[in-house]
């Protein structure tokens, strides 16, 4: 404790005080919130501000929620959507964390738009402020990453299908385009491991890029400074400064207050839905991407053939290297929007394009009565599953392979069921799809006679719903009761 | 970087060529514990690229009989037992089954080669129409409009003790001509 410089002999020793200085001698934390705290703001506070650290708000959010839902989540298409569905429906509060999680990466893409929105309408990346520019687009790029990322983890049908044809568009990239889809999905197909790569992404890489990135962007900007109001000289500003704390961080609280605000709210209000599991043979499903995913969804469908490539990948890629290049190109330290139409104005082209193509989309699907009847069945379908009790997870992967040592019987009766495609609308292991509901738990209800009976001659309910009498000798039927029996 | 380096050289600083040699030593070391661990990783990251998958068999899709009668493309579901990493998975997927031409059958898949959506039949417009970017394909599978780059794949199929079987197989997104996936 003695400090040759500073001899502490305090008239009247305090407890605290003394910690605080202890602690200070060690980790100099006094000059660090000094300097974190009084960072000049030449002009002063203001809510046109409060974005940036809106997102980052956010971003810490997404990753509270993101340890918890990591608690109970298994990364493997067997388990995923049973985990999450265990989630959701039984453990307490789970619903809400998830909503909170999945609608915050909703929130991050708005605040985003936002965020950018206010730098290209105050100029605020001009005046030696590249790589401040720079390190934000890497950082957008990290969370539109993040959102693509997450969405497959519940690995249920939406998931499913919006990350197949997602990870398509990949294979059409130039030159690397098929190793680049097989890198990302872990084989040809979507699987098992496209599950564990899009987590160790979701989970692992992508936040430690975008902490580092985020490190790096907060840097930056302290080095260049905050630019201030529209009219300021954005190298040497003239305006009196105003510290960062306290009324920065007021306005700032203020909004983050509102953003969880907003999130709970919502969370409550309409917690986030969780789908059947996906079924790769579900061929009537209609894929669809998450909102701000749409207007790029659409865009697609104005290519045909050999512009696809142009259309899909070309353009959008100039686009983001025209983005990404905006403070090399635009140059002049000019800040007022009025003054710099060129900026300000293809970035209004852009929203209006980005909102427009989001509007077309869904118009799109509301208009064509084939596509506009699935998309309410599978609404539907949502909703059921969501009303329906959590079904514990019994049979992982291969049905049959949990059967090795089960009798005789339920192994034909397993052959049966296959032979006769009952799964294609009872699902595999009898789990129910959105076409058929489920065949697990029958054996509690009836008996092998009254089994028996219903499938020789299914009632008006079930044949509507496409069942077909099911003809089999005694035998077969005793072997495929006994299956059926079994299944939980 | 040298020049610099040489600027804010302290008094007892080592002489550069030295240091330049220490600078080469660390790089040099840098570079093999590198490449000791990114080959091995990168190696271990694309180990899925590599793996062939067993070649998938054939599928029984129904007696001939049943089908000699079509008039309009039908759905008939095959189920496909596929090795996916360290389990197998059994999964039902659709097929289209399009009305025989003098006794020979063609049976489409229902991937659409622009971006893998499901196909759909519908009847009304004698069309099959990607409910995703809105392509559309004859009656035959051929491709009309839209993003699609080809026409619909057809699958390999045979008629064994009148039993139409067929072998379902994926085919490269978005190129102008059919390729298997490994």
């Amino acid at each position: 404790m003695l400090d040759q410089n500073t001899p502490e002999r305090p008239a009247r020793p305090n407890v605290e005080t003394g910690l605080v200085k202890w602690f200070d001698q060690r980790t100099g934390i006094d000059s660090l919130l000094h300097e974190t705290l009084d960072e000049p703001i030449p002009g002063g506070a203001r809510w046109a501000y409060i974005f940036g650290s809106g997102l980052l708000f956010l971003f810490v959010s997404q990753i509270i929620t993101g340890v918890f839902l990591a608690l109970y989540y298994v990364p493997s298409a067997d388990h995923a959507h049973a985990t999450v569905s265990y989630i959701v429906k039984v453990v307490t509060a789970g619903s809400f964390i998830r909503s909170i999680h999945a609608y915050g990466s909703s929130g991050i893409i708005i605040l985003l738009l936002l965020h950018i929105g206010q730098t290209i309408l105050y100029g605020s990346y001009k005046g030696r402020r590249e790589l401040l520019w720079l390190s934000g687009c890497i950082l957008l790029a990290l969370m539109l990453g993040m959102a693509f990322t997450g969405y497959l983890l519940p690995w249920d049908e939406k998931s499913y299908f919006a990350s197949a044809v997602g990870t398509n568009l990949l294979s059409e990239v130039p030159f690397i385009g098929l190793p680049l889809q097989q890198l990302v999905r872990g084989g040809s197909q979507m699987g098992t491991l496209t599950v564990s790569r899009f987590y160790v992404l979701h989970v692992f890489v992508l936040p430690g890029l975008l902490i580092g990135f985020i490190a790096s962007h907060v840097f930056f900007f302290r080095k260049a400074g905050a630019a201030g109001p529209i009219k300021e000289d954005p190298v040497h500003p003239k305006l009196p400064t105003v510290p960062f704390y306290p009324r920065q961080v007021a306005l700032d609280a203020v909004f983050a207050v509102l953003l969880i605000g907003i999130l709970a709210l919502i969370a409550v209000g309409i917690p986030m839905d969780l789908g059947p599991a996906a079924s790769p043979a579900n061929t009537a499903f209609v894929p669809r991407p998450e909102w701000y995913y749409r207007p790029a969804f659409q865009w697609l469908k104005y290519f045909s053939g050999r512009w696809s490539l142009i259309g899909g990948i070309l353009l959008p890629a100039l686009l983001a290297v025209i983005f990404a290049a905006v403070p090399f190109l635009d140059r002049r330290l000019e800040r007022r929007p009025w003054r710099r139409p060129i900026s300000v104005g293809a970035f209004f082209l852009f929203l209006l394009t980005y909102v427009s193509l989001g509007v077309a989309s869904y118009r799109a699907d509301y208009k064509d009565p084939g596509v506009a009847a699935q998309m309410h069945k599978q609404d539907e379908d949502t909703r059921a599953f969501m009303l329906k009790p959590f079904v514990p997870d019994s049979a992982p992967g291969n049905a049959a392979a949990g059967l090795v040592a089960a009798d005789p019987k339920v192994v034909k009766g397993l052959a049966i069921f296959q032979a006769n495609s009952c799964g294609s609308c009872h699902g595999d292991g009898g789990v129910g799809t959105a076409a058929a509901g489920p065949l697990t738990g029958l054996g509690q209800k009836y008996t092998d006679s009254q089994l028996i009976a219903v499938l020789h001659s299914p009632d008006i309910k079930m044949t509507a719903g496409g069942m077909t009498l099911v003809d089999l000798n005694q035998d077969s039927m005793e072997n495929l009761v006994a299956y059926l029996r079994q299944l939980h | 970087m040298e020049a610099t380096s040489q600027k804010d050289e302290g008094p007892k600083a080592e002489s550069s060529e030295r240091r330049s040699f220490v600078l080469a030593l660390f790089g040099l070391s840098g570079a093999a514990v590198g490449a000791l661990l990114a080959i091995p990783l990168m190696r271990y990251v694309t180990y899925p690229m590599r793996k062939r998958d067993r070649d998938t068999a054939w599928s029984d899709l129904g007696l001939v009989q049943d089908f000699a009668s079509l008039t309009a493309p039908k759905a008939k579901t095959v189920t496909l037992e596929r090795p996916d990493a360290w389990q197998t998975t059994s999964s039902q997927t659709a097929v289209y089954v399009l009305p025989p031409k003098n006794g020979q059958f063609t049976i489409l898949s229902p991937v659409c080669p622009h971006l893998g959506c499901s196909v759909r039949w519908v009847d009304a417009e004698d069309k099959f129409i990607c409910p995703c970017h809105a392509g559309s394909f004859t009656a035959r599978g051929e491709r009309i409009s839209g993003p699609p780059p080809r026409s619909m794949d057809t699958l390999e199929s045979k008629v064994e003790d009148g039993v139409l079987k067929v072998r379902y197989q994926y085919f490269r997104q978005i190129v102008p001509n059919k390729e298997v996936m490994a």
